[in-house]
């Protein structure tokens, strides 16, 4: 079950031909491969397009009524090699992940698929996750449209224009053979905004027909000769196939083309930012409406040179906003204007910036110093130098501090980390390999632990290096259930058996894939309708040809995890060790149980709900219990003791009771201030008896106390 | 002037709701006749860290026909309407990273802090300045309304998000009515009831700045059996010393009993005539090394019936639920040791067999049911050994030390009254169980070990305190280690 539920909203799928809808961009995506008559549509979920697949999921039962296939793949590989029907069929597919770092793993298949080329529409929908938010690295999927020649579609960033994108996407790679890509940055996914619908289309070829009556062309398969045809045709046909059909249909747009002799050029995403500058500077209205002529690429790749040189022509100079680097639409511009013999200054990432995300600060920035250059009169009044703020707001900013993401409340993998401090206060420091997924906070403070991490799944693979007979110490890596079962089996523990590692990997089995949004993998431990799942690691881990395997199945029990760890780096028996640390995604659990726990209560049933509490008194503020644990609800507050001026740990409400705080106060030894609270719901009469009877005695006992210290505080 | 979005930032911290409070903003302008589009960036971010959503509205009546407005999916800086924090330092980031403008922008935020994990994780104090903080939003802002939302939510019995929303519906800043507002709670239909509690909690705060929690100045007053100490205290020290001493004799005598917090009076009279920081800190310090914390002063906390009632409001017992309270307890060697008569306890940390025969019992951890019979005489029994703590092994060693410390402060006070008072001070070290006290015993001799140096340099005393805070600066003692070789 993933996080967030889909279930009320996907019932806006079913909206019919001129009714209005509105949601969440990647709602509205989903809606528009429906109206497209998509056929099959798989993915692997990743921000920002978990949503999508989390959508699809809800709406399964409206996919079955339009006898659309959808897949959970394994890996973006294996959803970009899903478009394979494609290549034969006039099927439409459309497969969806996370970029650059899906593409990455996808572009295999991807380059395979587009050397062929396709029959039906085949649309690539990825996330670009760059700029703020992001969790990968800082890279561009116009390299991967670029290096294979898929189309990249790159809309202005409102509902109507994606959803047109899709539509307008399958025509593009049917009418060029080629499969498209459709870039959405992070905050398009997530925009929330309203578009007309159309009706939902149910294909006119189904994938029945195709299975039933299969057809092949040897000349679509990438081999020798067909490969070097392939090359040919690209150049000879697809390109010029689908530069006339951009021309043609008018994907790109341009407004108010011969306003000025200057003007701007700009991917589609950037639109509203840009336009938002211009309405700053009171050279456009809030309608789009604008004063200087924009050309807006909604298709970035190819670049369609004859409007190109038309928008040019007639101009001094255009700026180019292109976000990103390498500045790859800036090079072929100048490429083709060169070509054209114009003279035309193409400005871009001089008055802009070469790297990092354009925000509205920087568009505005360099927008206005592209109009003062050319225009210096229009943008005067705009140009008052900025008031210095006042010294208070500076001291402010200064305050601030950092606050990147950490793991959940009580989540279980947190006791594993602390289990791994614990162990290198006795064994000393490790090389320790990450892997992608919450288990990376463990690189932040408080837990400071982990070297490198390479990519999704290959934790182990990334510590295959350090093998060698010359030391006994051993390398820990990391790896996570998803990461797992998206390579990490073969890439890790397959290449260690085979190189007879002597290392350690610790899977993380948190039974979700937690970190996209709870989305369930093969080994999850949850009845799932459409998948299937109880598919265990351990044994999968045997079945490759590991010997050592150790479970642990409660990862709050810090003991075992401290001695687990312990033995795996110190045996003396050789070969790769894995150790398989089980407990449920916290996040997830407590979404799954708050309502039973609500109802029960409710119920008149016997609930005990514990947790943490730490007495203020006896805590002296040396705060060694956060530093072993990071729980977002064992934080500090100021010391209610007037001698005492260092603020004491506390235990806010949120805690769940996990249980870490308790365990790591024995393992550690650290102070006897930490205490189980149980409190108990609809106590039975023999609970009411049992207390009824301690009271009297420990009251007895507490009123000896109270005499003793009697006259002492006023 | 030709109409413009609304532009509204809330920074949050993931899982804090702001993802509902943005909805809840959408729905609202789009029930009352505007556009609205809000943008968030979530993914990892959502684990805890700090994010931000931004919402724009957009009036339709405003809009020709056939157009439709362009909203920005990002904050420009300076061109931001209301911005909302549900953090303090999260306003303070709002305004390092220029949302906040005095020519613009209304800004609500939640005087209550959520600390940073580098504030959490500090060995001392890492926390920053709430006060700084909240002189940068008050000059930051146009309009600035801030009040503990937390607190008047957590009254209520809702998540911050309605109380920062009944806030930003009390700005006047959105040109929306109260019920405009209540209605979109009331559509949404989750927990409606507190959420519209909440809200109105947050729609009144009348943006009262509740102050950090400041400790309480003043003289305590004694109960009738200090009295004597107390007039002690009037008579033979300064003015400025009261309040500590005062605490100081109330914790002593809460600790052992009235004789002890006399001869608390009697360590300190010798310094009677010094600066008075100097003894006002060392007064401070003393009274909390006379009450060092051993396994009898923790099970006479734990079992006291005001301890009982405090973890009861902790946890929000309600009428019919019922209490129970387990601690975790791990008594080593040592610490039993240090309980005993000090002849026997040094026997027993240095005779093997007996050691480790003790030993055996303590390698695991214990979980004491205070709040059951057997669980609570354990720990009364043990609170009871108060009687003989004076006989006690660690007795023994704690006032050994302490008259070392007292006497170098003594010495120093006249000579290098800066240094002095950094000794004093340095006292702050040594503090918390096990390995935590041990180590912090560890820092502080090493640190005296260099007063001979420092008595003699120019800054001794900045000296003193820049080893006092290298040894805060980590637990494995590096930066300390660092500190003194470049002495």
């Amino acid at each position: 079950m993933a996080e967030r539920s889909f279930a009320e909203e996907v019932k806006k799928l079913r909206l019919g031909e001129g009714e209005e809808f509105r949601g969440e961009g990647i709602l509205a995506v989903t809606k528009a491969l429906l109206q497209s008559g998509v056929s099959y549509v798989a993915g692997y979920q990743g921000a920002p397009i978990s949503h999508l697949m989390d959508v699809l999921t809800d709406a399964n039962d409206i996919l079955a009524e339009l006898g659309v296939h959808f897949e959970h793949s394994a890996s973006e590989a294996t959803a970009a090699a899903t478009l394979a029907a494609s290549v034969n069929y006039p099927l439409r597919g459309a497969v969806t992940f996370k970029s650059t770092v899906g593409t990455n793993v996808a572009s295999d298949a991807l380059a395979n698929l587009a050397s062929g080329g396709v029959t039906g529409g085949a649309l690539l929908i990825v996330g670009e996750d760059y700029g703020e938010g992001s969790s990968i690295m800082q890279e561009r999927s116009h390299a991967f449209a670029m290096k294979s020649q898929v189309w990249l579609l790159d809309p202005r960033p409102n509902l109507p224009s994606i959803v047109q994108a899709v539509e307008l996407g399958f025509e593009l790679s049917e009418a060029s053979n080629t499969p498209v890509m459709l870039e959405l940055r992070i905050r398009a996914c997530h925009v929330h905004g309203r578009f007309t619908t159309k009706a939902n289309k149910r294909p006119d070829f189904t994938l029945k027909d195709a299975i039933e009556r299969p057809v092949r062309d040897v000349n679509r398969i990438v081999l020798p000769p067909a490969s070097y045809l392939h090359e040919q045709e690209k150049i000879a046909r697809r390109w010029p196939a689908a530069v006339q059909f951009i021309r043609e249909r008018g994907l790109n747009e341009i407004f108010a083309g011969d306003a000025r002799d200057f003007g701007i050029v700009l991917q589609g995403g950037m639109y509203n930012g840009v336009l938002r500058s211009l309405e700053l500077l009171g050279l456009a209205d809030a309608f789009g409406n604008t004063q200087i002529p924009l050309y807006v690429l909604n298709v970035t790749y190819p670049l369609v040179d004859d409007e190109v040189i038309a928008f040019c022509a007639d101009k001094r100079a255009v700026l180019l906003v292109e976000e990103g680097q390498p500045d790859f639409i800036e090079q072929a511009i100048h490429t083709t204007l060169r070509k054209a013999d114009l003279q035309t200054r193409v400005h871009g990432k001089d008055l802009l910036v070469m790297a990092g995300e354009y925000t509205g600060a920087i568009l505005l920035k360099g927008v206005t110093a592209f109009v003062e250059r050319y225009a210096p009169q229009l943008v005067a009044s705009h140009n008052q130098p900025v008031a210095t703020p006042a010294t208070a707001v500076a001291v402010a900013a200064a305050e601030v501090r950092p606050r990147p993401p950490s793991f959940c409340t009580g989540c279980p993998e947190r006791p594993i980390f602390t289990a791994m401090k614990l162990v290198e206060r006795e064994l000393g420091p490790h090389h320790v390999s990450c892997d992608i997924g919450c288990h990376l906070f463990s690189i932040l403070p408080p837990f400071n632990i982990g070297a490198t991490t390479m990519g999704y799944g290959l934790g182990w693979a990334g510590a295959s290096a350090f093998n060698t007979a010359e030391t006994q110490k051993r390398t820990i890596a990391i790896m996570g259930d998803g990461g797992f079962w998206h390579n990490g089996l073969t890439s890790g523990v397959g290449n260690a058996v085979f190189n007879r590692s002597d290392n350690v990997l610790v899977v993380i089995d948190n039974g979700y894939s937690a970190a996209t949004g709870g989305q369930d993998v093969l080994s999850s431990r949850a009845q799932n309708p459409i998948r299937s799942t109880f598919n265990s690691i351990e044994q999968a881990v045997r079945g490759v040809g590991v010997k050592w395997v150790r479970k642990v199945t409660n990862t709050y029990d810090l003991a075992r995890m401290r001695d687990t760890l312990r033995e795996a780096l110190t045996t003396p028996e050789k070969g790769p060790k894995v150790i398989v640390a089980q407990s449920e995604c916290q996040l997830n659990r407590q979404r799954r149980i708050k309502p039973q726990i609500r109802k029960a209560i409710g119920d008149g049933q016997r609930v005990v709900r514990e947790r943490f509490g730490i007495d203020p008194d006896t805590c002296t503020g040396d705060h060694s219990c956060i530093r072993l644990s990071g729980c977002p609800s064992l934080t500090i507050k100021p010391n209610p003791d007037p001698l005492r001026r260092d603020p004491i740990a506390s235990v806010v409400d949120s805690c769940v009771g996990c249980g870490l705080c308790g365990e790591v106060a024995h393992a550690a030894v650290l102070c006897p201030s930490f205490y189980r609270a149980e409190i108990v719901n609809n106590p039975t009469r023999w609970d009411r008896f049992k207390a009824r009877v301690g009271a009297a005695l420990i009251g007895w006992l507490q009123d000896r106390i109270e005499r003793r210290l009697a006259g002492i505080a006023a | 002037m030709t109409a413009k979005a609304i532009t509204i930032a809330i920074l949050a911290m993931g899982g804090e709701g702001g993802g509902v409070l943005a909805d809840w903003l959408v729905d609202l302008a789009e029930q009352n006749g505007h556009y609205a589009q809000t943008t968030s960036v979530p993914g990892v971010a959502q684990r805890t860290g700090a994010t931000i959503y931004y919402v724009e509205m957009f009036p339709e009546d405003a809009v020709p026909a056939g157009a439709l407005p362009i909203l920005s999916l990002s904050p420009v800086p300076g061109e931001v309407d209301l911005v909302v924090a549900s953090e303090l330092m999260e306003a303070g980031r709002a305004i390092q990273r220029g949302f906040v403008t005095a020519e613009r922008t209304t800004l609500v935020a939640s005087s209550h802090r959520v600390y940073a994990m580098t504030e959490r994780i500090a060995m001392g104090d890492g926390r920053v300045d709430s006060t700084k903080l909240l002189e940068g939003c008050r000059a930051a802002a146009r309009h600035f309304v801030s009040a503990d939302f937390a607190g008047l939510a957590e009254d209520a019995g809702a998540p911050i998000g309605p109380a920062l929303y009944g806030a930003m519906a009390a700005t006047g800043r959105l040109p929306f009515t109260r019920a405009q507002f209540e209605e979109t709670i009331r559509r949404g239909g989750v927990g409606v009831k507190a959420s519209l509690a909440a809200f109105a909690a947050g729609f009144d705060a009348t943006g009262a700045n509740r102050a950090p929690d400041q400790p309480a100045a003043g003289v305590p007053a004694v109960g009738p059996r200090l009295d004597d100490l107390a007039l002690r205290i009037r008579r033979d020290f300064p003015p400025l010393v009261h309040a500590t001493l005062t605490a100081g004799i109330l914790r002593l005598a809460d600790y052992q009993d009235i004789r002890y917090a006399g001869e608390y009076l009697d360590r300190l009279a010798p310094l009677a005539a010094a600066a008075p920081d100097i003894l006002d800190e060392t007064a401070r310090h003393l009274a909390l090394w006379m009450s060092y914390e051993d396994t009898v002063r923790v099970a006479d906390l734990k079992t006291r019936r005001s301890r009982f009632a405090r973890v009861g409001r902790e946890v929000r017992l309600k009428g019919d639920q019922q209490l129970g309270i387990a601690e975790f307890l791990h008594p080593r060697v040592e610490e039993i040791a240090d309980t005993l008569p000090a002849g026997f306890g040094r026997w027993l940390l240095a005779t093997g067999w007996a050691r480790s025969l003790v030993g055996r019992f303590t390698r695991q951890g214990r979980v004491v049911r205070t709040s059951t019979v057997p669980g609570f005489l354990l720990l009364y029994v043990v609170a009871s050994l108060r009687l003989i703590r004076r006989r006690s092994l660690r007795f023994a060693v704690e006032h050994a030390r302490i008259t070392e410390w007292l006497g170098l402060i003594g010495r120093l006070a006249s000579s290098h009254p800066a240094l002095a008072l950094e000794v004093a001070r340095a006292q702050r070290l040594i503090k918390g169980y096990g390995d935590t006290h041990a180590r912090g015993w560890r820092n502080y001799q090493r640190i005296v070990a260099a007063l001979p140096a420092l008595e003699a340099a120019a800054d001794g005393a900045g000296r003193l305190q820049e080893l006092t805070q290298a040894a805060l600066a980590d637990d494995r003692g590096e930066a300390l280690e660092k500190s003194l070789a470049t002495n």
